[in-house]
């Protein structure tokens, strides 16, 4: 269990950014002011409907330094398993919600002499807190944003308007493109990059840097996921003696904590490691979906990142 | 005392050549050239074309090792008479170096370690940095006392070059500083020192 | 609750001494009648009223000559207090930390407004009453840093969290037990405890390296670590061994009971906010033996410690000049009745 106490916020206002896209900003219920964090930081938002409670990450944008609230964007996707549809549909001003204090798996390389964000679509939201705290510090800077259409390129033109000609748009439905290996031509030693998009899109900048020499420590990207749906499957719980059935829409925490099992996490998005839990035996296969465990632990199949990864089989028997 | 090796100790895990890198500055110092070599014939087609050697020609075999290097062909090679020189130009070099470098170092710890320092100035993370030990185990040692570099010690007790304390050659290594620690031999009882051995040859 | 700051010394004549509520709050380490390294990290939350964990930051009686010390060897080294050029902002961090926190905690000794960015910042204790502007070094007399953890005890170290590793990229290091931070300066978790013994094989610093990667705002945690000094010194730093190294062969029955202190580290760390980075504040505390044996249970309990100390750890923490006379000494005190479990005093 991570058990932080959490902060209980208000929705202060909402505006549709662009398409699919809202903006939330959400103030702190009770008058004080809420944390101050690093860029490149997210919350977990707690949202319950009825039955059903969603726990997403989201990351904070705006000002690291403001603590009169948070500003969060939820794009509305229709894999999702409805916390982003809740969100949309259903939040309202003035909705009550949970957050998690700020959690930071997405910071910038304080000695970088230069640093490359480049964002996709609705991973714009870090580099916001970023390009903010970064503008502030008189570091140099770039902004490089490829958005779908003018529609969605949420905060495109707010962020030309407050950082001129640091930041580029590239529009792909005006056929422009990122042009990434003039991008990574010529740098100064000591640039670092950080890409946050769709996963096709941040495995295409990582490989295309590695390809120009890139080392991996100037590379950064927020590995967050959620947990994705599969096929439901039992898990034995040893030391509580119990069994939990996961469900279609379910990760295996969640239903551990379901079944009122207190299990140790953090990020919820496969990255941290807190979640790692040991397996006693397993009668199929795991599907490791984290960005965590190494392969030399996959192949020997005895830990699994239970806020992401699943099983397929029989017999899961995990030590929790 | 010291269990194994300890953890502050960087590990050389040696030369391999980086396909992806665009220009290759490769470092070596004295009998380091037998790992330049080796690089060059486990490097594929048009890693030479890249390269750019530097070498401080230096004991028994310096000149041999030179003509060797600089048989290679690479697209520059650099001849120095002493590591000094060699970082100053490599300073230089490394002023305006763009991202895609990759640094091969190899020689003496000593050496290694003031690479390192002027990479570490520069912007490159240790970490990625390829390294290969090759030479005298000879230490660099800092006097924690005076903060004074002692170079090439070859026994576990060397007095301070600068302040005269004889120090105990510990194993604990500053990254940072290029070089071991060495401490008061004989602060607890003075006048009584250990057997003096020569640790690293 | 207003402290009586005592006029008292670290050096030289060595004046040093604790007042009878001084020892009964005395941090004794020990929750059993011996001793081997655990991670025993606790949440830092706030202790027993009038005990030394009852707030973020302890200042007792000590305070004042332990701030005149930290000046003393400042003045003879600078190098004890150092920053890598990327660590400004979470130095302010730690600035916000300590004054937000004697702010709060001591409000007899020191206050703290803010205005916006414009904060006034006074320290009667110290005779300090300064205004500054939060994030502008041009305000202060020295680096945040510096200028904050000359008015805390305690050493402190600044870790960036990069590259899944926690690097000691800046500290202020005066009270230290024998490591150097000039020397230690940009190493990495594993390496600045490289020399430590036993430890590594046991895992224990894989795991928590693991569990502060993963620390959180607001949830601060603590540990307890310890070792032994001749007399009440605080500056036992490598830089100085030369200096203070022969203390160690001079004890005898005779003196050990006044000159030999338990010396005891409360260990806290805390994520910051704006930098991410981490402080570890190293807060010592010093008892001679002859002090703590006024506590029956931890005169017996120390005893059987030091007696059953593992050889590597007598190594490590420089015990052996007077290991013997100190397990002898303190002999004396252990009548061979059960202790109770806990480090308290009952």
């Amino acid at each position: 269990m991570s058990g932080h106490s959490q902060i209980e916020v208000r929705v202060g206002e909402i505006e549709t950014v662009a398409r699919d896209i809202k903006r939330f900003r959400l103030e702190p219920a009770s008058g004080t002011t809420l944390p101050l964090f690093s860029a490149g930081s997210h919350v977990r938002v707690t949202m319950t409907d009825g039955a059903k409670s969603f726990c997403n990450p989201y990351s904070l944008m705006g000002s690291p330094t403001e603590g009169a609230s948070y500003q969060i964007s939820v794009l509305k996707t229709a894999m999702s398993r409805g916390g982003s549809h809740f969100m949309h549909d259903t939040l309202k001003l003035d909705s009550r919600l949970k957050i998690s204090h700020p959690v930071n798996l997405f910071p910038v390389d304080q000695r970088g002499r230069k640093h490359i964000l480049i964002a996709g679509g609705i991973g714009i939201t870090p580099f916001i807190s970023m390009a903010e705290q970064l503008s502030c510090a008189g570091r140099p800077f770039e902004l490089h944003y490829v958005i779908r259409d003018r529609g969605r390129g949420a905060y495109a033109s707010d962020l030309t308007a407050k950082y001129g000609p640091r930041v580029r748009i590239y529009c792909r439905s005006d056929d422009e493109q990122l042009p990434l290996s003039r991008l990574l031509d010529n740098q100064p030693l000591g640039t670092h990059l950080y890409v946050c998009g769709p996963a096709s899109m941040i495995e295409g900048v990582l490989a295309s840097a590695r390809a120009e020499g890139w080392p991996n420590e100037n590379l950064h990207t927020e590995h967050f996921l959620a947990p994705p749906v599969g096929e439901p499957f039992k898990v034995r719980l040893e030391k509580s003696s119990l069994s939990v059935n996961v469900g279609e829409r379910q990760s295996i925490l969640e239903a551990v904590e379901a079944a009122g099992v207190d299990a140790p996490y953090l990020c919820r998005g496969g990255a941290c490691g807190q979640c790692e839990t040991n397996v006693l035996s397993a009668d199929g296969e795991i599907v490791h979906n984290d960005h965590y465990l190494t392969s030399e632990d996959r192949r020997l199949g005895k830990k699994i990142m239970i806020c992401i990864s699943r099983f397929k089989g029989n017999g899961l028997v995990v030590d929790l | 005392m010291s269990v194994g090796r300890i953890k502050s100790r960087p590990i050389y895990k040696g030369l391999v050549p980086d396909a992806s890198a665009k220009r290759h500055l490769i470092v070596a110092e004295g009998e380091g050239a037998e790992a330049v070599a080796a690089l060059e014939a486990k490097a594929s087609y048009g890693f030479l074309e890249r390269a750019a050697i530097f070498y401080v020609v230096s004991g028994a075999r310096g000149q041999e090792h030179k003509s060797r290097l600089e048989a290679l062909g690479a697209d520059v090679f650099y001849s120095f008479p002493s590591i000094p020189t060699l970082l100053f130009r490599l300073n230089g070099v490394l002023t305006t170096a763009t991202m895609g470098v990759r640094l091969y170092v190899s020689g003496t710890e000593g050496f290694i370690g003031q690479v390192l320092q002027a990479a570490l100035s520069h912007g490159i993370d240790h970490q990625c940095v390829l390294t290969e030990h090759h030479g005298s185990l000879a230490r660099r040692v800092q006097c924690i006392h005076c903060k004074g570099f002692t170079e090439m010690v070859k026994t576990n007790l060397v007095k301070c070059e600068h302040c005269g304390i004889t120090l105990l050659v510990r194993d604990h290594y500053s990254r940072r500083l290029g070089a071991f620690m060495g401490v008061s031999a004989d602060a607890e009882t003075p006048g009584e020192l250990p057997p003096s051995q020569e640790n690293f040859p | 609750m207003t402290l009586k700051f005592k006029a008292e010394t670290f050096r030289n004549d060595f004046s040093f001494a604790n007042s009878p509520e001084a020892i009964l709050r005395f941090p004794f380490p020990f929750h059993e009648d011996k001793y081997m390294y655990s991670v025993n990290v606790e949440p830092h939350v706030s202790g027993p009223p009038g005990s030394v964990t009852e707030f973020a930051f302890d200042v007792d009686e000590h305070y004042v000559a332990e701030m005149q010390d930290r000046a003393i060897v400042l003045k003879e080294d600078p190098l004890r207090c150092q920053a890598l050029p990327h660590m400004m902002l979470a130095q302010w961090d730690l600035l916000e930390l300590i004054m937000t926190s004697l702010a709060r905690d001591y409000p007899a000794h020191f206050a703290l407004a803010r205005e916006g960015d414009s904060w006034h910042w006074i320290n009667r204790p110290m005779g300090i009453d300064h205004s500054f502007i939060f994030g502008d070094i041009a305000k202060l007399p020295c680096g945040p840093i510096e200028y904050a953890t000359r008015q805390c005890q305690g050493d402190f170290c600044l870790l960036d969290q990069r590259d899944g590793n926690l690097w000691m990229d800046a500290g202020m290091v005066t009270t230290q037990a024998d490591w150097s931070l000039d020397f230690d300066l940009g190493m990495n978790f594993v390496e600045w405890h490289g020399p430590v013994p036993l430890a590594h094989e046991l895992g224990m610093f894989d795991r928590a390296l693991k569990f502060l990667l993963n620390l959180q705002q607001g949830r601060p945690v603590r540990r307890l670590n310890w070792t032994m000094t001749v007399h009440p010194r605080l500056d036992t730093s490598p830089e100085n061994y030369h200096k203070w190294g022969k203390d160690r062969a001079a004890l005898s029955l005779e003196n050990v009971g006044d000159d030999l202190h338990l010396r005891v580290e409360l260990q806290a760390l805390w994520r910051l906010p704006r930098s991410n980075a981490i402080v570890f504040s190293i807060r010592c505390y010093l008892i001679k033996l002859r002090e703590l044996v006024t506590v029956p249970k931890w005169g017996r309990r120390l005893h059987r410690v030091l007696k059953t100390l593992a050889l590597e750890l007598v190594e490590y923490k420089g015990l052996v000049r007077y290991h013997e006379v100190a397990v002898a000494w303190l002999s004396e005190y252990d009548d061979g009745a059960p202790t109770s479990a806990g480090c308290g005093p009952e």
